[in-house]
Protein backbone atom coordinates (compact mmCIF):
# COMPACT_ATOMS: atom_id res chain seq x y z
CA UNK A 1 0.00 0.00 0.00
CA UNK A 2 1.46 3.55 -0.94
CA UNK A 3 2.04 5.87 2.34
CA UNK A 4 0.02 9.07 2.36
CA UNK A 5 1.59 12.12 3.62
CA UNK A 6 0.11 15.26 4.49
CA UNK A 7 1.83 18.10 5.74
CA UNK A 8 -0.37 20.95 7.74
CA UNK A 9 1.95 23.62 7.62
CA UNK A 10 2.26 27.89 7.10
CA UNK A 11 4.19 29.09 4.24
CA UNK A 12 6.37 31.86 5.92
CA UNK A 13 7.10 28.88 9.15
CA UNK A 14 10.81 28.08 9.37
CA UNK A 15 9.22 25.07 11.48
CA UNK A 16 7.04 23.84 8.49
CA UNK A 17 10.21 24.70 6.16
CA UNK A 18 12.59 21.95 8.42
CA UNK A 19 9.80 18.95 7.56
CA UNK A 20 9.72 20.61 3.59
CA UNK A 21 12.90 20.09 3.04
CA UNK A 22 13.50 16.93 4.94
CA UNK A 23 10.86 15.05 2.87
CA UNK A 24 12.28 16.93 -0.57
CA UNK A 25 15.65 15.35 0.24
CA UNK A 26 14.01 11.98 0.98
CA UNK A 27 11.71 12.07 -2.25
CA UNK A 28 8.80 11.67 -0.72
CA UNK A 29 5.20 12.52 -2.31
CA UNK A 30 3.26 14.32 0.15
CA UNK A 31 -0.11 16.67 0.15
CA UNK A 32 1.02 20.09 1.12
CA UNK A 33 -2.24 21.78 2.96
CA UNK A 34 -1.50 25.46 4.00
CA UNK A 35 -3.46 26.31 7.20
CA UNK A 36 -5.05 30.07 8.29
CA UNK A 37 -3.40 30.18 11.65
CA UNK A 38 -6.34 32.96 12.42
CA UNK A 39 -8.83 30.30 11.50
CA UNK A 40 -7.63 26.79 12.10
CA UNK A 41 -8.73 23.91 10.11
CA UNK A 42 -11.14 21.20 12.10
CA UNK A 43 -8.07 18.84 10.72
CA UNK A 44 -5.30 20.74 12.12
CA UNK A 45 -7.19 20.88 15.35
CA UNK A 46 -7.67 17.10 15.40
CA UNK A 47 -4.30 15.74 14.65
CA UNK A 48 -2.47 18.36 17.20
CA UNK A 49 -5.27 18.90 19.93
CA UNK A 50 -2.99 19.35 22.46
CA UNK A 51 -0.59 22.58 21.12
CA UNK A 52 -3.45 23.20 17.75
CA UNK A 53 0.09 23.96 16.13
CA UNK A 54 1.43 23.49 12.80
CA UNK A 55 3.61 21.90 11.14
CA UNK A 56 2.01 18.66 11.61
CA UNK A 57 3.19 15.33 9.66
CA UNK A 58 0.39 13.39 9.13
CA UNK A 59 1.45 9.53 7.80
CA UNK A 60 -1.34 7.15 6.45
CA UNK A 61 -3.52 9.56 8.84
CA UNK A 62 -1.41 9.47 11.59
CA UNK A 63 0.03 12.75 13.40
CA UNK A 64 3.74 13.87 14.41
CA UNK A 65 3.78 16.97 15.84
CA UNK A 66 6.64 18.77 16.99
CA UNK A 67 9.22 19.95 14.08
CA UNK A 68 11.92 17.88 15.46
CA UNK A 69 10.15 15.38 16.54
CA UNK A 70 8.68 15.00 12.92
CA UNK A 71 12.35 14.94 11.52
CA UNK A 72 13.26 12.27 13.54
CA UNK A 73 10.78 10.38 12.47
CA UNK A 74 11.03 11.31 8.64
CA UNK A 75 14.62 9.64 9.19
CA UNK A 76 13.65 7.39 10.87
CA UNK A 77 10.96 5.61 8.66
CA UNK A 78 12.67 6.64 5.30
CA UNK A 79 16.06 5.82 6.09
CA UNK A 80 17.18 4.26 2.72
CA UNK A 81 18.26 7.75 1.17
CA UNK A 82 19.43 10.68 2.24
CA UNK A 83 20.12 10.00 6.24
CA UNK A 84 19.71 13.01 8.31
CA UNK A 85 21.16 12.02 11.50
CA UNK A 86 24.34 10.16 11.81
CA UNK A 87 24.59 6.75 12.87
CA UNK A 88 27.45 6.76 15.68
CA UNK A 89 25.18 7.39 18.77
CA UNK A 90 27.82 10.23 20.17
CA UNK A 91 27.70 12.49 16.36
CA UNK A 92 23.91 11.88 16.52
CA UNK A 93 23.62 12.79 20.35
CA UNK A 94 25.68 15.96 19.41
CA UNK A 95 23.38 16.88 16.30
CA UNK A 96 20.17 16.43 18.55
CA UNK A 97 22.26 18.80 21.33
CA UNK A 98 22.74 21.60 18.41
CA UNK A 99 19.23 21.09 16.96
CA UNK A 100 17.69 21.69 20.41
CA UNK A 101 19.79 24.86 20.65
CA UNK A 102 18.48 26.16 17.78
CA UNK A 103 15.21 25.83 18.66
CA UNK A 104 16.01 26.81 22.85
CA UNK A 105 17.32 30.01 21.49
CA UNK A 106 17.11 31.35 17.88
CA UNK A 107 13.36 31.95 17.80
CA UNK A 108 13.04 33.95 21.23
CA UNK A 109 16.13 35.83 20.36
CA UNK A 110 15.25 36.60 16.32
CA UNK A 111 11.20 37.57 17.68
CA UNK A 112 12.33 39.99 20.06
CA UNK A 113 14.32 41.92 17.20
CA UNK A 114 11.16 41.81 14.82
CA UNK A 115 9.04 42.42 17.65
CA UNK A 116 10.91 45.34 19.59
CA UNK A 117 8.71 48.87 20.15
CA UNK A 118 11.70 50.44 22.05
CA UNK A 119 15.50 51.07 21.45
CA UNK A 120 17.06 49.27 24.09
CA UNK A 121 14.89 46.38 23.92
CA UNK A 122 16.27 46.40 19.94
CA UNK A 123 19.40 46.10 21.36
CA UNK A 124 19.14 43.88 23.56
CA UNK A 125 17.14 41.46 21.36
CA UNK A 126 20.06 41.84 18.49
CA UNK A 127 22.94 41.23 20.73
CA UNK A 128 21.31 38.14 21.99
CA UNK A 129 20.59 37.40 18.42
CA UNK A 130 23.79 37.30 17.13
CA UNK A 131 25.67 36.12 20.37
CA UNK A 132 23.54 33.00 19.90
CA UNK A 133 24.04 33.05 15.71
CA UNK A 134 27.83 33.33 16.92
CA UNK A 135 27.94 30.02 19.18
CA UNK A 136 26.76 28.00 16.07
CA UNK A 137 29.20 29.58 14.07
CA UNK A 138 31.71 28.37 15.76
CA UNK A 139 29.68 25.07 16.24
CA UNK A 140 30.46 25.34 12.29
CA UNK A 141 33.90 26.25 12.19
CA UNK A 142 35.35 24.91 8.87
CA UNK A 143 32.72 22.33 7.73
CA UNK A 144 30.88 22.78 4.88
CA UNK A 145 27.68 21.73 7.02
CA UNK A 146 27.16 20.93 10.76
CA UNK A 147 26.64 17.17 9.70
CA UNK A 148 30.22 17.60 8.49
CA UNK A 149 30.40 16.87 4.57
CA UNK A 150 27.10 15.80 4.36
CA UNK A 151 24.09 18.17 4.72
CA UNK A 152 21.69 16.84 7.74
CA UNK A 153 19.67 17.44 10.83
CA UNK A 154 21.28 20.31 12.59
CA UNK A 155 21.22 22.09 8.89
CA UNK A 156 17.61 21.33 8.66
CA UNK A 157 17.05 22.78 11.74
CA UNK A 158 18.82 25.87 11.36
CA UNK A 159 18.55 26.82 7.74
CA UNK A 160 14.99 27.94 7.42
CA UNK A 161 15.42 31.04 9.97
CA UNK A 162 17.96 32.28 6.96
CA UNK A 163 14.71 32.81 4.74
CA UNK A 164 13.81 35.55 7.72
CA UNK A 165 17.52 37.06 7.66
CA UNK A 166 16.19 39.77 5.81
CA UNK A 167 13.34 40.47 7.79
CA UNK A 168 15.49 40.90 11.11
CA UNK A 169 18.21 42.69 9.46
CA UNK A 170 15.82 45.17 8.20
CA UNK A 171 13.67 45.87 11.57
CA UNK A 172 16.93 45.83 13.36
CA UNK A 173 19.05 47.48 11.18
CA UNK A 174 21.86 45.13 11.01
CA UNK A 175 23.96 43.14 9.11
CA UNK A 176 23.52 39.29 9.75
CA UNK A 177 26.94 38.75 7.44
CA UNK A 178 28.75 41.23 8.85
CA UNK A 179 29.10 39.88 12.17
CA UNK A 180 28.70 35.81 11.36
CA UNK A 181 30.25 35.52 7.80
CA UNK A 182 30.88 32.05 7.99
CA UNK A 183 27.22 31.16 9.21
CA UNK A 184 25.88 32.88 6.05
CA UNK A 185 28.09 31.22 3.45
CA UNK A 186 26.80 28.25 5.05
CA UNK A 187 22.88 29.20 4.58
CA UNK A 188 24.45 30.07 0.79
CA UNK A 189 25.85 26.77 0.45
CA UNK A 190 22.72 25.09 1.41
CA UNK A 191 20.25 27.32 -0.42
CA UNK A 192 21.91 25.87 -3.89
CA UNK A 193 20.33 22.62 -2.98
CA UNK A 194 16.98 21.77 -4.61
CA UNK A 195 15.31 20.57 -1.53
CA UNK A 196 16.49 23.54 0.41
CA UNK A 197 16.15 26.37 -2.38
CA UNK A 198 12.51 25.09 -3.32
CA UNK A 199 11.17 24.87 0.84
CA UNK A 200 12.31 28.31 1.87
CA UNK A 201 10.32 31.16 0.81
CA UNK A 202 11.28 34.30 -0.66
CA UNK A 203 13.14 36.87 1.66
CA UNK A 204 11.44 39.99 0.39
CA UNK A 205 8.00 38.14 1.39
CA UNK A 206 8.44 36.81 4.50
CA UNK A 207 9.33 40.76 5.26
CA UNK A 208 6.40 42.13 3.84
CA UNK A 209 4.66 39.17 5.89
CA UNK A 210 6.29 40.83 9.11
CA UNK A 211 5.66 43.88 8.28
CA UNK A 212 1.21 42.98 8.31
CA UNK A 213 2.55 41.31 11.65
CA UNK A 214 4.34 44.45 13.15
CA UNK A 215 1.01 46.80 11.96
CA UNK A 216 -1.22 44.04 13.61
CA UNK A 217 0.39 44.30 16.96
CA UNK A 218 0.79 47.67 16.65
CA UNK A 219 4.68 48.09 16.79
CA UNK A 220 4.40 50.24 13.19
CA UNK B 1 38.97 -1.98 28.00
CA UNK B 2 36.33 -0.89 30.94
CA UNK B 3 33.49 1.63 30.10
CA UNK B 4 34.80 5.04 31.62
CA UNK B 5 31.23 6.56 32.54
CA UNK B 6 31.06 9.55 34.38
CA UNK B 7 27.76 11.81 35.38
CA UNK B 8 28.58 15.45 36.51
CA UNK B 9 25.20 15.51 38.28
CA UNK B 10 22.84 16.34 41.39
CA UNK B 11 21.68 13.95 43.36
CA UNK B 12 18.14 16.98 44.10
CA UNK B 13 17.90 17.39 39.89
CA UNK B 14 14.89 15.46 38.86
CA UNK B 15 17.11 15.92 35.18
CA UNK B 16 20.52 14.17 36.91
CA UNK B 17 17.98 11.25 38.72
CA UNK B 18 16.82 10.75 34.52
CA UNK B 19 20.35 9.94 33.86
CA UNK B 20 20.79 7.52 36.65
CA UNK B 21 17.83 6.06 36.71
CA UNK B 22 18.57 5.36 32.40
CA UNK B 23 22.09 3.98 33.13
CA UNK B 24 20.95 1.88 35.97
CA UNK B 25 18.30 0.33 34.45
CA UNK B 26 21.03 -0.35 31.15
CA UNK B 27 23.26 -2.14 34.17
CA UNK B 28 25.67 0.72 33.47
CA UNK B 29 28.39 1.08 35.86
CA UNK B 30 29.19 5.23 36.53
CA UNK B 31 30.53 7.57 38.67
CA UNK B 32 28.86 10.32 40.25
CA UNK B 33 30.73 13.11 40.51
CA UNK B 34 28.34 15.65 42.55
CA UNK B 35 28.35 19.13 41.35
CA UNK B 36 27.46 22.38 43.52
CA UNK B 37 24.40 24.12 41.34
CA UNK B 38 25.82 27.60 42.80
CA UNK B 39 29.25 27.76 42.54
CA UNK B 40 30.15 25.72 39.13
CA UNK B 41 33.41 23.62 38.60
CA UNK B 42 35.85 23.86 35.93
CA UNK B 43 35.19 20.44 34.82
CA UNK B 44 30.94 21.61 34.43
CA UNK B 45 32.21 25.00 32.63
CA UNK B 46 34.51 23.03 30.29
CA UNK B 47 32.22 20.32 29.39
CA UNK B 48 29.13 22.28 29.04
CA UNK B 49 30.12 25.78 28.32
CA UNK B 50 27.14 26.51 26.28
CA UNK B 51 24.56 25.92 28.93
CA UNK B 52 26.94 25.27 32.37
CA UNK B 53 24.48 22.95 33.74
CA UNK B 54 23.91 19.65 34.95
CA UNK B 55 23.70 16.80 33.93
CA UNK B 56 26.60 16.15 31.50
CA UNK B 57 27.48 12.15 30.67
CA UNK B 58 31.30 11.70 30.19
CA UNK B 59 31.71 8.88 27.74
CA UNK B 60 35.48 8.07 27.60
CA UNK B 61 35.66 11.72 28.25
CA UNK B 62 33.27 12.83 25.45
CA UNK B 63 30.60 14.74 27.01
CA UNK B 64 26.84 14.79 26.68
CA UNK B 65 24.64 17.56 27.70
CA UNK B 66 21.00 18.22 28.09
CA UNK B 67 19.13 15.63 29.86
CA UNK B 68 16.91 13.97 26.88
CA UNK B 69 19.97 14.08 24.95
CA UNK B 70 21.81 11.81 26.80
CA UNK B 71 18.63 9.35 27.43
CA UNK B 72 18.76 9.46 23.32
CA UNK B 73 22.38 8.74 23.96
CA UNK B 74 22.20 5.49 26.75
CA UNK B 75 19.23 4.37 24.79
CA UNK B 76 21.61 4.30 20.94
CA UNK B 77 24.91 3.18 22.86
CA UNK B 78 24.04 0.43 25.28
CA UNK B 79 21.79 -1.92 24.48
CA UNK B 80 19.85 -4.60 26.42
CA UNK B 81 16.78 -2.85 28.16
CA UNK B 82 15.02 -0.75 26.00
CA UNK B 83 14.13 2.87 27.08
CA UNK B 84 12.21 3.71 23.71
CA UNK B 85 9.94 0.98 22.15
CA UNK B 86 10.79 0.34 18.39
CA UNK B 87 8.10 1.48 16.52
CA UNK B 88 8.81 4.68 15.05
CA UNK B 89 5.49 6.12 15.57
CA UNK B 90 5.53 5.22 19.27
CA UNK B 91 9.12 6.37 19.23
CA UNK B 92 7.62 9.71 18.43
CA UNK B 93 4.62 9.86 20.55
CA UNK B 94 6.87 9.29 23.54
CA UNK B 95 9.42 11.78 22.69
CA UNK B 96 6.28 14.37 21.74
CA UNK B 97 4.94 13.65 25.79
CA UNK B 98 8.68 14.30 26.85
CA UNK B 99 8.74 17.48 25.33
CA UNK B 100 5.40 18.26 26.61
CA UNK B 101 6.35 17.47 30.51
CA UNK B 102 9.56 19.58 29.86
CA UNK B 103 8.73 22.45 28.03
CA UNK B 104 4.71 23.09 29.11
CA UNK B 105 4.59 21.16 32.20
CA UNK B 106 7.38 21.91 34.40
CA UNK B 107 7.97 25.57 34.37
CA UNK B 108 4.17 26.05 34.58
CA UNK B 109 4.36 23.83 37.60
CA UNK B 110 7.32 26.29 39.04
CA UNK B 111 5.61 29.06 38.44
CA UNK B 112 2.33 28.31 39.89
CA UNK B 113 3.96 27.12 43.05
CA UNK B 114 6.19 30.49 43.55
CA UNK B 115 3.28 32.71 42.87
CA UNK B 116 0.09 34.08 44.92
CA UNK B 117 -3.40 34.91 45.45
CA UNK B 118 -5.16 34.88 41.95
CA UNK B 119 -1.97 34.49 40.18
CA UNK B 120 -1.62 30.81 41.69
CA UNK B 121 -5.03 30.09 41.17
CA UNK B 122 -4.78 30.47 37.72
CA UNK B 123 -1.43 28.91 37.48
CA UNK B 124 -2.79 25.72 39.23
CA UNK B 125 -6.04 25.47 37.00
CA UNK B 126 -3.36 25.27 33.89
CA UNK B 127 -1.33 23.04 35.79
CA UNK B 128 -4.29 20.60 36.72
CA UNK B 129 -5.14 20.68 32.81
CA UNK B 130 -1.88 19.83 31.70
CA UNK B 131 -1.48 17.31 34.32
CA UNK B 132 -4.88 15.28 32.66
CA UNK B 133 -3.60 15.98 29.51
CA UNK B 134 -0.50 13.86 30.46
CA UNK B 135 -2.60 11.81 31.94
CA UNK B 136 -4.31 10.52 29.52
CA UNK B 137 -1.67 8.64 27.91
CA UNK B 138 -1.55 6.20 30.94
CA UNK B 139 -5.00 5.23 30.19
CA UNK B 140 -5.18 0.77 30.35
CA UNK B 141 -0.99 0.85 31.31
CA UNK B 142 0.93 0.67 34.23
CA UNK B 143 3.22 3.02 33.09
CA UNK B 144 3.86 5.29 30.27
CA UNK B 145 6.32 2.28 28.17
CA UNK B 146 3.84 -0.10 29.26
CA UNK B 147 4.63 -3.21 31.65
CA UNK B 148 8.00 -1.85 32.16
CA UNK B 149 9.36 1.64 32.69
CA UNK B 150 10.25 3.60 29.88
CA UNK B 151 12.01 6.80 28.09
CA UNK B 152 8.66 8.75 29.17
CA UNK B 153 8.47 7.41 32.66
CA UNK B 154 12.02 8.54 32.92
CA UNK B 155 11.19 11.81 31.51
CA UNK B 156 8.24 12.59 34.00
CA UNK B 157 10.52 11.58 37.30
CA UNK B 158 9.75 14.88 38.12
CA UNK B 159 5.90 14.67 39.04
CA UNK B 160 6.65 11.40 40.91
CA UNK B 161 8.20 13.39 43.89
CA UNK B 162 9.03 17.13 42.84
CA UNK B 163 5.50 17.72 42.21
CA UNK B 164 4.14 16.45 45.08
CA UNK B 165 6.59 18.23 47.13
CA UNK B 166 6.59 22.05 45.10
CA UNK B 167 2.77 21.52 45.70
CA UNK B 168 2.89 20.77 49.28
CA UNK B 169 5.16 23.92 50.05
CA UNK B 170 2.57 25.82 48.09
CA UNK B 171 -0.11 24.48 50.20
CA UNK B 172 -2.06 23.28 47.39
CA UNK B 173 -3.75 19.62 47.29
CA UNK B 174 -3.83 19.13 43.39
CA UNK B 175 -2.57 15.82 43.34
CA UNK B 176 -4.79 13.21 44.88
CA UNK B 177 -7.06 10.40 43.74
CA UNK B 178 -10.49 12.38 42.74
CA UNK B 179 -8.63 15.26 40.55
CA UNK B 180 -5.63 13.06 39.57
CA UNK B 181 -6.05 9.02 39.53
CA UNK B 182 -4.19 7.69 36.92
CA UNK B 183 -1.35 9.63 37.84
CA UNK B 184 -1.31 9.03 41.32
CA UNK B 185 -1.21 5.24 40.65
CA UNK B 186 1.75 6.20 38.24
CA UNK B 187 3.70 7.51 40.91
CA UNK B 188 2.77 4.77 43.35
CA UNK B 189 4.07 2.29 40.78
CA UNK B 190 7.13 4.56 39.73
CA UNK B 191 8.43 4.82 43.19
CA UNK B 192 7.91 1.46 43.53
CA UNK B 193 10.64 0.34 40.75
CA UNK B 194 13.61 -0.86 42.17
CA UNK B 195 16.07 1.26 40.36
CA UNK B 196 14.20 4.55 41.14
CA UNK B 197 14.00 4.09 44.74
CA UNK B 198 17.86 3.83 44.80
CA UNK B 199 18.11 7.01 42.73
CA UNK B 200 15.50 9.44 43.99
CA UNK B 201 16.48 12.01 47.09
CA UNK B 202 15.04 11.36 50.27
CA UNK B 203 11.31 13.68 50.55
CA UNK B 204 11.90 15.38 53.32
CA UNK B 205 14.96 16.91 52.34
CA UNK B 206 13.21 18.32 49.10
CA UNK B 207 10.20 19.43 50.99
CA UNK B 208 12.93 21.63 53.48
CA UNK B 209 15.14 22.63 50.35
CA UNK B 210 11.46 24.06 48.78
CA UNK B 211 10.71 25.32 51.84
CA UNK B 212 13.87 27.46 52.40
CA UNK B 213 13.14 28.72 48.71
CA UNK B 214 9.79 29.41 49.32
CA UNK B 215 10.73 31.50 52.17
CA UNK B 216 13.62 33.54 50.44
CA UNK B 217 11.90 34.03 47.33
CA UNK B 218 8.35 35.71 48.50
CA UNK B 219 6.08 36.24 45.85
CA UNK B 220 8.48 35.39 42.99
CA UNK B 221 9.40 32.76 41.29
CA UNK B 222 12.85 31.37 39.50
Amino acid sequence: MADQVVLLDFWPSMFGMRLRIALAEKGIEYEYKEEDLKNKSPLLLKMNPVHKKIPVLIHNGKPVCESLIALQYIDGVWNEKSSLLPSDPYLNSQALFWADYVDKKIYGAATKVWTAKTAEDLEAGKKELIDYLKVLEGELGDKPYFGGETFGYVDVSLVPFYSWFYAYETCGKFSIEAECPKLIAWAKRCMEKESVAKSLPDSHKVYEFVLTLRKAYGID
Amino acid sequence: MAEEVKLLGFGGSPFSCRVEIALKLKGIQYEMIPQELANKSPLLLEHNPVHKKIPVLLHHGKPICESVVILEYVEETWKGVPLLPEDPYERAMARFWAKFIDEKCLSTVWKACFSKGEEQEKGMEEVLGLLKTLESQLEGKKFFGGDNIGFLDIVADFAALWLGVLLEVAGVDLLNDSKLPLLCKWIEEFNNCPVVKETLPPRDMLLKFFKMQQAATGPQYK
